[in-house]
């Protein structure tokens, strides 16, 4: 995994709650067997009609979206289906980063294995970011916080683990490996074998 | 005498490898690994990539069901019914097994199936264990009192490798279920007014524990609808402590321990509850008295309605979006909907007793004219036993449709959809936009409330078709 540490960008809204994993990337796209390739179809339904054409009026179709790398979204975000195609497809797409008031359990566990930053902030600030799509942001992931346009710092909380995996690009794997003999004796020693 | 303790804490901490501190998550067994050919080949590949073999393939129980067509065996012999893209992602899980050295229960193994169909059904699924999956229903399996949460593909590479995962110890959410759920309103009744109390994201971070007398009183496959749907209100897993039910129902079963095991086993078992005096993080209280069927309105399981009241009003915009995809309005009843579809199916209601509450009520009726329905049956065993009762020839005498096993119209990736518009009444689990086919329309309910709908033509009380 690629080092994060630094995301500098500007922000794209998409201010409905509860968008599920469905949403992001549809069941349809899942039938693949790599990662890649996942962003052109990331958001399928919201960004196209059912002729394919683009739906004008979503914002991802917009031309002031171009290069927006932070995703603020509405209340629990990537809710529902645990497919880890979600993160990818996001991450495929371009976005670096999802800030809301709440994400799902299983999607935030997945995106930041992958590397995309899963932020939750206050109200008060969720509806600052709300209100200012196209904001620019800088988000240090090794302090956790994120500096708005006018030089206002606001922390984030992050699991100190993962922050670690992410700022370091490192795989879980290893780590997991690492606790072999460990893993052995748990096996060896316990009271019942499934 | 040690704390009195939960459940799911007796459950955690029987499985701790390597305990978490500050900086680091716990190194967490996993017992059962249930897999599947749509969230694992990537994960294969890192092992491959890694030279790594799968570390424990007797805990690793594999099958085939997200993407398989469910059209009569002699049309997809060559699978192409699913597309090309299914076609080789079965392909490429029948290679992987065959590489890593995995007992793949696949195409006439005669116990293929959906994954949370297949784990209780064989004895698998036992209280007490770990069990994850490359999917979020996985919580089924806290029905028999196992510590059960969906994965993603990193993850599942992670068990394969070295049948572990970090884990940071989640809260726990208590959900006690008061009363007796009235003649005629089911589980699946049940667990839709629980997500429509606590919303979609109310148990989010938590395990929750359904405890009652309701729950007490429940059969299993009953008990195993509630579980599944935990993930639905955002929680990382549902738990019901096992009790003399769960023993009767894993007795004799294949994968079960037998003989002196099979003792050994239940002793430990009948410690597994939540001791008097144990703590949640949270606590939630339902009286299921005062339930009816429930159905679904909007575009997530929390938007929930009694199969007799009025669709609720609200100004907030994500609310009035799902209205307008679902092409309701509010203070009109649900009963008012046409039915283009009905599916009856999935990890939720695709077992035994569920084709049972369809047949009850198609017996000697038909589907409505225009509405077409489809029963998928959950497992190849499900498939078998119902024909051995006969239930398949009610539900095709009423015109309906009688399928190969398979995850089908609750993922619509094999290509049973919906077309834009057309509105189904659906006994899965989620309602999402577009979920069951581009721009479709899905109400979610109760076996009994998907069959009265086909057989009404309309979104229709179950209580009238008894």
């Amino acid at each position: 995994m690629t080092p994060v540490k630094k995301i500098k960008s500007r922000t794209v809204v998409l201010p409905t709650r509860d968008i599920d994993t469905d949403q992001i990337i549809a069941a349809r796209f899942l039938t693949t067997t790599t990662r890649e390739g996942l962003g052109a179809n990331a958001f399928h339904d919201l960004r196209y009609n059912l002729d394919g054409s683009e739906k004008l009026d979503f914002i991802l179709n917009q031309p002031e979206s171009g290069g927006c790398g932070i995703l603020i979204a509405g209340n629990n975000f990537g809710c529902g289906s645990s497919r880890e195609h979600a993160p990818w497809a996001l991450l495929d797409y371009g976005f670096e980063a999802v800030i809301s008031t709440e994400i799902a359990d299983i999607f935030r566990n997945n995106a930041l294995k992958n590397g995309l930053l899963a932020v939750v902030v206050n109200a008060d600030t969720h509806r600052w970011l709300l209100d200012h799509p196209g904001a620019e942001l800088a988000i240090d992931v090794e302090a956790a916080t994120i500096t708005l346009p006018d030089g206002t710092v606001i922390e984030f909380t992050i699991d100190g683990f993962a922050r670690h995996c992410l700022t370091e690009g490192i795989d879980q794997m290893g780590f997991l490996q690492e606790h072999a003999a460990s893993i052995q004796s748990f096996e060896e020693n316990r009271s019942w074998k499934p | 005498m040690s704390n009195p303790r939960t459940l799911f804490e007796k459950v955690w901490s029987d499985h701790i490898v390597v305990d978490e501190t500050a900086d680091t998550p716990a190194v967490f067994y996993i017992d059962l690994h249930i897999v599947h050919e749509v969230t694992t080949p990537q994960a294969f590949s890192v092992l491959r990539a890694l030279n790594l073999p799968v570390r424990r393939p007797d805990l690793t129980l594999p099958t085939l069901d997200h993407s398989t067509p469910t059209t009569p065996v002699s049309t997809f012999k060559d699978l192409l019914v699913a597309g090309e893209g299914a076609a080789n992602q079965v392909r490429q899980m029948q290679q992987n097994c065959k590489d890593f050295g995995l007992d793949l229960l696949g195409y006439g193994s005669g116990q293929r199936g959906i994954v949370h169909v297949i784990g209780p059904e064989l004895g698998a699924t036992q209280p007490g264990k770990t069990i994850v999956c490359g999917d979020s229903h996985s919580s089924t399996h806290g029905a028999f009192g196992a510590l059960a949460f969906g994965i993603g593909t990193t993850e599942v590479g992670h068990v394969l490798a070295t049948q572990c995962l970090l884990q940071r110890k989640p809260k726990t959410l208590a959900i006690n279920i008061d009363g007796k759920l009235p003649e005629g309103v089911t589980a699946k009744d049940l667990i839709l007014a629980i997500i429509g109390k606590i919303g979609v994201d109310g148990g989010t971070g938590h395990v929750i524990e359904y405890r009652g007398e309701v729950i007490r009183t429940m059969d299993m496959e009953s008990r195993m609808t509630v579980c599944n749907m935990s993930i639905e209100a955002g929680a990382r897993a549902g738990m019901i402590a096992p009790d003399e039910t769960t023993i009767e129902y894993l007795r004799g079963r294949p994968r079960a321990p037998q003989g002196d095991d099979w003792d050994a086993a239940v002793t430990r078992w009948q410690e597994l509850r939540t001791d008097d005096g144990a703590s949640f993080d949270q606590c939630v209280t339902l009286d299921a008295s005062e339930l009816q069927p429930m159905v679904t309105f909007g575009t997530n399981p929390g938007m929930v309605v009694g199969i007799n009241d009025p669709v609720p009003a609200s100004d907030d915009v994500s609310f009035q979006k799902a209205l307008s995809y679902m092409q309701l309005e509010s203070g009109k009843p649900m009963t008012d909907s046409a039915v283009d579809i009905v599916f009856v199916g999935s990890c939720t209601n695709g077992r035994i007793s569920d084709i049972e509450a369809v047949a009850r009520i198609l017996q000697g009726r038909n589907v409505a004219d225009g509405v077409r329905m489809m029963v998928v049956p959950g497992s190849e065993q499900v498939k078998k036993e119902a024909e051995q009762r006969g239930l398949d020839r009610i539900i095709t005498a009423a015109g309906a449709q009688w399928r190969e096993a398979g995850c089908s119209m609750c993922i619509g990736m094999n290509g049973d959809v919906a077309q834009s518009g057309q509105l189904t009444v659906s006994t899965s689990n989620r309602n999402f936009e577009g979920r069951q086919g581009v721009g479709a329309r899905t109400v979610l309910a109760s076996p009994a409330t998907a069959a009265a709908s086909a057989v009404a033509g309309h979104v229709a009380d179950p209580r009238t078709y008894s």
